[in-house]
């Protein structure tokens, strides 16, 4: 036939998602499971099922096991805080690898995460700059994590403390208070030197709520018999 | 199995096995085999029996029948023929049973199962039992049974399935008792008890049985499923569904043992164990769901679901436990019962909600564990420790081992790894509950003040109140936080305000409760005539 090209023939193009919903027992993905981590990295998006499926496979095959990734999903999962995705894929790395440097140095990091010990996290994380360069957005990522905690613990904060869990200072943070005021609710006291942080459901709980003790009338019927 | 109807089956005999003259008087006139009888070549009547009984009453799916002699005949036989010894080689009994393929399957089934609870195991059982549950499966994926069997027996088999699983990976890893004839035939079988085997084998019941769109369809009330406990009242088969159902739990249980948590709930989570279920109908499977689930979320800090979910299920067992005390899995029920408790006395001193716990319950955890619950609470990691060991599962390492470096034995390193981890999760926790019990004394307090009273300099206690706050609130699958504490507290510049939402003890019903006894005692001595 003159001209006529032979079609490939269409196939369905699942997504990573759709792959690991359908048969995440299979060995044979983990190749798309690694370069789906790069384009976590690569796109700012994270998924935590698949990661833990790499994870997973990785167990079952350790010959297979890539360090570089899981250093990087190990990453991604810190910016993933105030979830627990850290602690959940470290259940799955052996322990002789725990043991190595880097991951020694995360798994300090997400201890003074854990522990709102931010002032020691930023030094440290200053310290090791070329393992959480590799992941873009991180920096935001844990900023948010430090916000979310705060918010739920203060109403008024001083601004020397926000200063310190954020690890913004000067005109930076001047410049990071005015965009929350205008966006997020945030408002500036004496002179800019407590933040008032938006109210939400865990900064204000009701305070001396005693719940009655009430007794329903169907139990109290219970005993009339015997009082009369 | 299509049934027959023109066979006789040795008339004469009562349609149910148990009323069989020997059996009536409780097995007395049995006698033992000769000393010295050989299962290779004997199988002894009663045995033969058996067989052709249990046979008859599949084909006839007479499922009462089976539950009578799967649960109780099969424990009988084996306690007084084969305490020590295996029962009769299937090709023995193959003659009986019309050389019935899946019978056969099942009956080996039975067989290692009763290898595995009273003998040890050799390897080339190991592996023997595997080709035979692939076998059994095989048959049941390809929609070849018509049968209904007991949901006790489909259970059993997903939970012996891992439990061999499990115990196969324990054995192999204990390196340094092998011989080399043994490690030679470990390096060639890496399909045996493979850990992805398990998985697909498991991930296929489900898929094929469709369990999961027949569990979404019967919440719009298109398909009953639940109401007649799996069973199938229109002459079909409950095999396939039941077993896919059980394999739901299966899914959870091996996450857990290979420390992949979050991935065992997603697992469970078409199955609410808050409403009733399949999963009630056999104890061992209700104990089993909530075991794992309970210790999941504890491993997720997810402590108030975990108590929840102890709480539900200890009581239960509380309630109903002389009724199964004759049953073969006694054991195993006291043991998971056990286990809970100290579970729960983790997840209480992590998390004290005394309101979550019912009476009976806390009467039972407070004679337990009452002086250590006070230890943990005072962060005494050590008491931690000998909890966690006590009553976490029987972690595996799923990869075989390299068989060429010096030989190790290292079965305990995957426990190892779960324990530590969570103790250092502990020693996070470490100043929560010291600011928890200075908190209940305070509506307000300014925080230098109350980081003179802790003895911590004012940055540290900051840091820890943060830390309070973070530990005690859960991120939840969409999204949303929610707060495990029971003293919450808001800081507003320098001043910690306490919401303590202590409950005044509920005196009414305690009471009400026991005037009720009281009345009954005095009636009871009424009744009583002296003499």
């Amino acid at each position: 036939m003159p001209g006529a090209q032979a079609q490939p023939p269409q196939q369905p193009i699942y997504t990573i998602e759709q792959l690991v919903a359908l048969n995440p027992y299979n060995p044979d993905i983990l190749p798309d499971l690694e370069s789906y981590v790069d384009e976590q990295v690569a796109t700012q998006t994270y998924s935590l099922d698949c990661n833990l499926c790499l994870l997973r496979l990785y167990q079952f095959q350790p010959a297979r096991m890539n360090v570089h990734i899981i250093i990087k999903v190990l990453v991604k999962a810190l910016m993933a805080l105030p979830a627990t995705d850290f602690n959940l894929c470290m259940f799955l790395i052996p322990e002789r690898l725990q043991m190595e440097e880097t991951f020694l140095t995360l798994a300090t990091l997400a201890h003074f995460l854990e522990t709102s010990r931010f002032r020691e996290f930023w030094d440290e994380a200053n310290r090791n700059r070329d393992i959480l360069e590799v992941v873009p957005g991180f920096e935001q990522a844990i900023q948010g994590y430090a916000i979310h905690v705060l918010s739920i613990t203060y109403q008024r904060l001083p601004r020397s403390i926000l200063a310190e869990a954020i690890n913004v200072e000067g005109l930076s943070l001047d410049k990071f208070l005015e965009h929350q005021v205008n966006n997020n609710g945030w408002a500036l006291e004496k002179g800019g030197k407590v933040v008032v942080l938006p109210l939400n459901e865990d900064n204000q709980p009701v305070l001396r709520r005693n719940t009655a003790d009430s007794i329903p009338l169907e139990h109290v019927a219970k005993i009339l018999p015997v009082l009369v | 199995m299509a049934y027959d109807g023109s066979r006789d089956y040795g008339g004469g005999y009562d349609d149910s096995y148990d009323d069989r003259p020997e059996f009536r008087d409780g097995f007395r006139d049995l006698l033992p085999p000769e000393p010295g009888f050989d299962t290779s070549t004997y199988v002894p009547d009663v045995v033969k029996t058996f067989v052709v009984y249990l046979y008859r009453h599949i084909r006839e799916k007479n499922v009462y029948e089976i539950h009578q002699m799967y649960e109780g005949s099969f424990q009988k036989l084996s306690d007084r023929l084969f305490k020590q010894s295996n029962w009769p080689h299937v090709d023995m009994i193959a003659p009986y049973v019309e050389n019935d393929h899946v019978f056969c399957l099942l009956y080996k089934e039975m067989w290692f199962r009763h290898v595995y609870a009273r003998l040890q195991p050799t390897l080339e059982q190991r592996c023997d039992s595997w080709d035979n549950y692939c076998n059994l499966f095989q048959v049941i994926l390809h929609g070849n049974v018509n049968m209904q069997l007991p949901n006790q027996w489909l259970w059993d088999m997903v939970d012996e399935f891992i439990y061999q699983f499990q115990s196969f990976c324990q054995y192999r890893a204990k390196l340094k008792q092998k011989t080399d004839h043994e490690l030679a035939v470990l390096r060639q079988i890496d399909e045996v008890w493979n850990v992805v085997g398990v998985l697909n084998y498991l991930q296929a019941l489900i898929e094929k049985s469709m369990i999961l769109q027949i569990l979404e369809e019967e919440k719009e009330g298109n398909v009953t499923f639940t109401a007649t406990d799996g069973y199938d009242y229109h002459g079909g088969t409950n095999v396939l569904k039941v077993l896919g159902y059980f394999s739901i739990v299966g899914l959870l249980r091996v996450h857990c043992l290979l420390g992949d948590y979050h991935s065992g709930l997603r697992a469970l989570s078409p199955i609410d164990i808050n409403q009733p279920g399949v999963f009630n109908t056999v104890i061992g499977c209700q104990i089993t769901t909530i075991y794992y689930y309970g210790f999941a979320n504890l491993m997720l800090r997810r402590y108030m679901d975990a108590i929840k979910s102890f709480n539900q299920v200890l009581l239960y067992i509380f309630k109903t436990k002389q009724y199964h005390q004759r049953s073969s899995q006694y054991d195993q029920i006291l043991k998971k019962n056990e286990q809970m408790y100290a579970l729960l006395a983790i997840c209480l001193s992590l998390c004290p909600h005394p309101k979550l716990v019912e009476e009976n319950v806390n009467n039972q955890l407070r004679e337990k564990y009452a002086e250590k619950m006070l230890r943990m609470q005072r962060s005494d990691e050590a008491m931690f420790d000998e909890l966690f060991s006590y009553a976490c599962p029987k972690f595996i390492t799923p990869s075989p081992p390299s068989y060429d470096e010096p030989l190790v034995n290292f079965n305990q390193d995957a426990y190892r790894l779960q324990l530590k981890l969570f103790l250092s999760e502990v020693r996070q926790q470490q100043l929560l509950s010291s600011i928890r019990s200075f908190l209940k004394l305070y509506t307000t307090i300014s925080v230098a003040k109350l980081a003179s009273f802790m003895d911590v300099d004012e940055p540290t206690l900051r840091v820890a109140l943060l830390t309070y706050k973070h530990k005690t609130h859960v991120i939840n699958n969409d999204g949303s936080v929610l707060s495990n504490a029971d003293v919450d507290f808001y800081i507003d510049d320098d001043m910690v305000h306490i919401a303590d939402t202590r409950v005044t003890k509920r005196f009414g019903d305690y009471f009400i409760r026991h005037i009720q006894k009281f009345d009954e005692i005095i009636n009871e001595l009424d009744r009583t005539q002296l003499e």
